[in-house]
């Protein structure tokens, strides 16, 4: 397995967010050491609660933060190491990894027309010799993301929101890239429209044969779209497997209650089965519990919880859990 | 309603979707390649300004505002070029100094320039607003006034908005310690008490700048004028300068502002092509009342004895010649008085509706 190429290597990643209480500054620890791996042409769903930092994973790693630790590796490529203190400059990165927002609506400016929202990254890295070849760049990405060409002069406003994030997804795709985050994507649209957008993700990783990190809090979604799922509890990442492996035989605590709140769509099944429903809130990252961050919800938490985190250990497979007792 | 009846209305409810007497052949009729093509039409795309001058054209008050504001400053402009009287010079006839013609009502003529014209039969330009009470042509000297007073407003709103502009942006833009350092700034300009920034600006001013700027055009307009022009620029911009850092900060939250700096745009480029034009509207706005307010300040410290060195005048300073003599020539006072009115009222109620035409939220 080690010998493998991979496309986007983290490891030991942590963003924490200072945050002023009176006079002094505490770290809020958004991505508290989170290590994973994607292969190239493959697809990573990311999966977790609101507020666990799937989000922020996804933004450190295009560097739209600084992170606070931790190594970047994107094709063969350290972009950022703590350690060793290299920390790149982005701009020929941008080329080859881009992101899909969450919000159709506030991620495309109102100014612009979509000629020059989707233009906009050809413009930044000079992709194009003339204004010909410009225009005929921005129409072949609305043919490929499913736009009509007569859209090209119209303003974001006048599109309906799985419309605007196809044109989200064209100015993703404009430069190219071998990798997108993929934040949230499906999450503010329809649900008839979530299944055109999600198969159309598919169907341009089939062809241009991008891998995506896709960030979702539904996980039939991410079930449908995934290759591997990770799941984030609180910063930390505390399972990862192949998708089918995930969800025939989860292992950690915490995604055993997530997969048990998804909901069914047969009432008699839906009856029978038990819903494992988790006591309390999820503590504040500014007050981190000891140990491994899930104990205080965990109905198999020990003594040991409270005083060793637990490492993501292999069980087999490929599939690895951050648990002392499963 | 029993049951059965309740049915029965039901099912006839639903037959009649599917009642085939209502419809002919006609109706199942493939559609033609034009028909098809007329459900293909949508609204013509718009441009931002296009849209907003649209809406602008629909307010009746805003256009009412644009048309006197026009009338104003026609007058303004050809008024001099065909009224003989100059806004200094005491009427004269043929040569001799008219001593009689001092407090005329409108379009009265002195006794010597009626007398003149009784004897050669000519026409002389009548004094629209009468004369003053040094005998100058009071029409004239209106017109010169408000000329001063607009291009102080039109001045001084320009050099707010390119400092607050400026100021704003950076100190929004970068935030973190620069917006912290750039706003205390702010914070102490504004404490200063501008009223007092401009006597002192003007009594220091009158001894450096006078024989500096004596024979140019400046000297016309006077020292307290050039103070008043330097105190826009030190303090009034503060607020233009808040007003932006605060839609910036907004607007630079927004994703495709994260989506740009994720495509690798630089931070000149995004401040251009993302944030600023999301925030024109703002900028035209508050540009628009800053006019009236400039006039506003320009008028009282004219009134005050602040303003534009004599024989030159402005609408306040006019007013303030007009007081003394009140009760019986309340004319004077009236008629500057009320076109100050009226152009602060002009662009009050055009601020208002570039507002409602350009602002986005109210769409």
């Amino acid at each position: 397995m080690s010998e493998e190429k991979y496309l986007l290597e983290v490891e030991h990643l942590k963003q924490y967010f200072p945050v002023a209480q009176g006079f002094k500054k505490i770290p809020l620890k958004a991505v508290d050491d989170v290590s994973f791996k994607i292969r190239p042409g493959e697809t990573l769903g990311l999966v977790g609660e609101s507020g666990c930092g799937k989000t922020t994973v996804g933004r450190t790693l295009l560097r739209l933060y600084q992170p606070t630790g931790g190594k970047i590796t994107f094709d063969g490529d350290v972009l950022y190491d703590s350690e060793n203190k290299i920390d790149k400059d982005m701009l020929p990165y941008r080329k080859k990894m881009q992101m899909v927002f969450q919000d159709p609506y506030s991620s495309l400016n109102p100014r612009m027309t979509v000629e020059d929202i989707i233009g906009e990254p050809l413009d930044v890295h000079k992709l194009y010799s003339n204004k010909a070849q410009r225009r005929e760049k921005i129409l072949h990405l609305m043919e490929l993301v499913g736009l009509n060409a007569e859209h090209a002069m119209r303003y974001a406003h006048e599109f309906s929101g799985g419309q605007r994030q196809r044109i989200g997804i064209a100015r993703a795709l404009a430069v190219d890239p071998t990798f997108i985050v993929c934040d949230e994507p499906v999450s503010a649209l329809d649900v008839s429209i979530q299944a055109q957008v999600v198969n159309m993700f598919e169907e341009l990783q089939e062809k241009l044969g991008v891998a995506y990190l896709f960030i979702a809090h539904d996980l039939l979604v991410v079930h449908h779209i995934s290759d591997r799922i990770a799941v984030m509890y609180l910063g930390h990442i505390v399972e990862i497997a192949d998708a089918d492996e995930l969800n025939n035989n989860p292992m950690h605590p915490y995604t055993l209650s997530l997969l048990s709140a998804v909901p069914i769509p047969d009432p008699e099944t839906a009856r029978n089965s038990k819903r494992i429903i988790l006591e309390g809130d999820v503590p504040s990252p500014l007050h981190m519990p000891s140990g491994c961050p899930f104990r205080t919800r965990c109905r198999y938490a020990t003594e040991k919880c409270a005083e060793v985190n637990p490492e993501l250990t292999d069980r087999g497979d490929g599939h690895l859990v951050a648990c002392h007792n499963r | 309603m029993n049951q059965e009846e309740y049915t029965y209305k039901r099912r006839q409810i639903l037959s009649s979707q599917v009642d085939l007497s209502k419809f002919n052949a006609k109706d199942f009729e493939k559609a033609t390649d034009e028909e098809k093509r007329q459900q293909d039409v949508m609204g013509e795309s718009t441009t931002f300004f296009k849209d907003g001058m649209r809406r602008l054209r629909k307010n009746p008050l805003a256009m009412g505002s644009i048309i006197v504001l026009v009338l104003i400053i026609a007058s303004i402009i050809i008024a001099p070029h065909f009224c003989p009287y100059s806004y200094d010079q005491i009427i004269t006839v043929n040569g001799k100094r008219d001593k009689s013609a001092t407090n005329m009502g409108p379009m009265e003529f002195s006794k010597m320039e009626q007398k003149y014209m009784d004897e050669t039969g000519e026409e002389l330009f009548p004094h629209l607003f009468g004369t003053d009470s040094l005998g100058r042509d009071y029409f004239i000297r209106v017109i010169y006034g408000t000329r001063v007073s607009l291009s102080v407003g039109v001045v001084a709103a320009v050099m707010v908005l390119i400092i607050g502009l400026l100021y704003g942006s950076i100190a929004g833009y970068f935030g973190g310690t620069v917006d912290l350092i750039m706003m205390r700034i702010v914070d102490i300009i504004y404490s200063l008490p501008d009223m007092l920034m401009i006597i002192l600006l003007s009594v220091v001013l009158n001894e450096t700048l006078t024989p500096l700027i004596s024979g140019t055009m400046l000297a016309k307009l006077g020292t307290n004028m050039i103070s008043m022009f330097i105190v826009f620029a030190l303090l009034y911009w503060v607020g233009m300068a808040r007003l932006i850092r605060g839609q910036i900060l907004t607007i630079k939250n927004n994703e495709y502002v994260l989506a740009a700096r994720c495509i690798g745009t630089k931070n000149g480029r995004i401040l251009r092509k993302h944030i600023l034009p999301n925030c024109l509207s703002v900028i035209i706005i508050t540009t628009a009342l800053q006019v009236p307010s400039a006039i506003f300040t320009e008028s009282y410290l004219s009134f005050l004895g602040l303003g534009v060195s004599r024989p030159l005048t402005s609408l306040g300073s006019l007013a303030n010649d007009a007081r003394g003599a009140m009760q019986s020539y309340p004319l004077r006072l009236v008629i500057p008085a009320v076109i100050i009115c009226l152009i602060v009222l002009a662009l009050n109620l055009l601020g208002d509706g570039l507002r409602d035409a350009f602002d986005s939220k109210l769409k």
